[in-house]
């Protein structure tokens, strides 16, 4: 599938408050698509808050989030409903449905939005669970598994309708270095092969320089973005202190910063 | 989707008219094909076509498997996907079956010309082989299950009176004064389960006053008799339902939220949390509780007392024409200070059977959602059996020994 590079989704001036608490104002970036895009950010920034906006979980107090030449923050519920089925989306935490099984889980909107009979319903989610390595699994309740493979199955979960576009609020957090370089490559090589947008939440360096294409950073003393750009420049050439410092992991500016 | 479309021909399914992008529209144009011919030495040619699109469905794979059962049986089978305009995990779903086909039947698959991020998905599929133990044994044999169920019974049981022995122990520590657990908590819920119930309490028990001395009068009117409706109602009032319905209703209130409260706990690792730093859960949350209830309940019988005959006379004297004072008098002559006493002593155990019932469903909760629920719904069942099982009791005991 040939990547074409226009924008997938376009932020333009958002401000996100609650009540009269400012979180973050006048973001505007643009998502290419087939990027990996990460949102970065120190804990307490808003990142979580911005993935909430992005998905239509929260209202902007100011400004629009665009998908492609649709206008998502403007547009009516069926419209949204709409775009949102072709969103998969995973949470901080796994959001299985504890009463159900993984098969049930994944084959959940693959009842609600597909012709499928429930035979091929679960066939295409023991796919899908395959594809997150969690084969043979398709019986377990999520209480059943262990915290790594939650958040495979969720992810099995987000992409049972085959999104365009992938969002995914802090998907290694909780995980050990080798099970989250396993989900790093496969969120790679479901991009890859499903040329599907991908947004993360994340403050995990070994992901971000590992699959990042592009980044903003969330700055939480001035409550806005001060960096955009491929995370490994922006490591390299970084356009001030505290994106150094976050993507050096505090180290004093010239000490440790250069490294390649 | 309403008006879906489920063509199930062999060489594919209509596309569902209602579809939520342009490209899922478009696809019904040329729907995904699967096309079977037999080439040359015994290859088996699967040829893939059209926009493939999950939402429509899954083409049938039955031509492939008739091929593959033919004689004489074809030595391999080989993917053409030229014809692929448009593809997702459909193909994916559609190669994997007919792989385990040939699989089954050991005939070898070239999958060489299908699409570069068609075989990148096919290959993370099988990347993680199936675990041995991953597939859940078949279920038990019935015998297994009852037997199960009857260990599970008694196991239960023998949690319960370790609960009952532990809350007494917590109970013991209060008294000596070393129990761990924060005034601020037991005023909390002393007034969630004191003031805050008040208006159900009253609501329930003036209507229940009522309907006694309703029922009542139509029957002691035929006899004259309509001034024993007093009586009646307190009696009922003060011996038995006062008590029980505000039993009763703190276990559908405060015995269903303790339930859910210490559930939610449990899921979240707090009750662990608090373990572990060496205050016991039992004293932190679960004393206060048992105190609250047991506190309030005996306040809440006598205010539902009061308010059950408030009830009744307003029967008394709205309809059936009796003076206040006549009421009042005919009142004081039935009770005396033995039958509230005993159900204001009965509400004390209520209420601690409730906190008990609730605080103990919620601590052995399990650790999702719907265990929560299943806690909450069996807080306020076990709360209520237990109720209605020891009013029993009283009322035997106290016949017996004339009370």
């Amino acid at each position: 599938m040939a990547a074409e590079r226009e924008a997938h989704v376009s932020v333009r001036n958002l401000t996100m408050a609650f009540g009269d608490f400012v979180v973050m104002r006048d973001l505007t970036f643009a998502v290419r698509r087939s990027d990996i895009f990460f949102i970065m950010g120190g804990s307490g920034c808003g990142k979580s808050t911005l993935f909430r906006h992005l998905i239509g979980l929260e209202e902007p107090a100011a400004g629009e989030v665009w998908y492609g030449d649709v206008n998502f923050t403007a547009a009516a519920d069926d419209v949204r409903d709409a775009l949102r089925l072709r969103f998969g989306i995973t949470f901080q935490g796994s959001a299985l449905w504890s009463s159900m099984t993984l098969a049930e889980n994944v084959g959940l909107p693959l009842g609600q939005f597909t012709d499928l009979s429930p035979a091929e319903i679960r066939e295409v989610a023991a796919l899908k669970l395959a594809l997150v390595g969690l084969r043979g699994f398709e019986d377990h309740f999520p209480s059943e598994i262990s915290g790594g493979m939650q958040k495979r199955a969720a992810l099995a979960r987000a992409i049972a309708l085959d999104p365009d576009i992938l969002f995914f609020d802090e998907p290694s957090a909780g995980l050990d270095p080798i099970s989250s370089r396993l989900l790093d490559d496969l969120i790679l090589s479901l991009r890859d092969s499903l040329g599907a947008t991908v947004v993360m939440v994340s403050h995990e360096l070994p992901s971000i320089f590992a699959i990042a294409d592009d980044c903003i950073f969330l700055d939480t003393e001035v409550r806005t973005m001060t960096a955009h750009g491929n995370p490994r420049e922006l490591r390299d050439h970084p356009p001030n202190a505290n994106v150094h410092r976050f993507l050096t992991r505090g180290s004093a500016a010239g000490v440790d910063g250069a490294q390649p | 989707m309403p008006g879906a479309v489920r063509a199930g021909a062999a060489r594919g399914r209509g596309v569902g008219p209602v579809s939520a992008s342009p490209a899922a529209a478009a696809a019904a144009a040329a729907p995904a094909r699967i096309a079977v011919q037999r080439g040359a030495g015994d290859v088996l040619l699967v040829r893939l076509a059209g926009r493939w699109n999950l939402r429509a469905g899954l083409p049938s794979t039955q031509a492939v498997e008739q091929a593959l059962a033919a004689t004489p049986a074809p030595q391999a089978l080989e993917f053409d996907a030229s014809g692929l305009t448009a593809w997702d995990s459909s193909v994916v779903a559609v190669v994997s079956r007919i792989q385990a086909l040939c699989q089954r039947r050991e005939v070898a698959v070239r999958g060489g010309a299908l699409p570069p991020g068609l075989q990148r998905l096919l290959a993370l599929a099988t990347a993680v082989p199936e675990k041995a133990d991953a597939r859940a044994a078949a279920a038990p044999p019935f015998l297994a299950r009852v037997g199960a169920a009857a260990l599970g019974a008694w196991a239960g049981t023998r949690a319960s009176v370790a609960f009952l022995g532990e809350a007494t122990l917590s109970f013991g520590r209060m008294l000596r004064g070393t129990a761990v657990y924060r005034g601020r908590d037991l005023a909390l819920v002393i007034q969630d389960t004191g003031a805050q119930a008040l208006p159900i309490v009253t609501l329930i028990n003036f209507l229940v006053g009522l309907i006694i001395a309703f029922v009542g009068a139509v029957q002691l009117q035929k006899f004259g008799a309509a001034i024993y409706v007093a009586d009646l109602v307190a009696i009922a009032t003060v011996r038995e339902l006062a008590c029980i319905m505000t039993g009763i209703i703190m276990a559908g209130r405060t015995g269903s939220g303790f339930a859910a409260q210490l559930g939610t706990m449990r899921v979240n690792q707090e009750i662990e949390a608090l373990s572990t730093m060496g205050v016991p859960p039992m004293d932190f949350l679960v004393l206060p509780r048992m105190m609250a209830l047991s506190l309030m309940m005996p306040l809440l019988c006598v205010y539902a007392d009061l308010i059950g005959m408030l009830g009744g006379a307003t029967v008394a004297v709205g309809m059936l024409g009796q003076a206040p004072m006549q009421y009042w008098v005919e009142t004081r002559q039935a009770i005396g200070l033995g039958d509230v006493a005993l159900g204001i002593g009965k509400s004390v155990l209520f209420g601690l059977l409730v906190a008990l019932a609730g605080c103990m469903r919620g601590m052995t909760c399990g650790r999702d959602a719907a265990a929560v629920g299943e806690a909450a719904t069996s807080a306020v069942v076990l709360g209520i059996v237990w109720i209605i099982t020891l009013d029993g009791i009283f009322a035997v005991v106290t016949n017996i020994l004339g009370i």
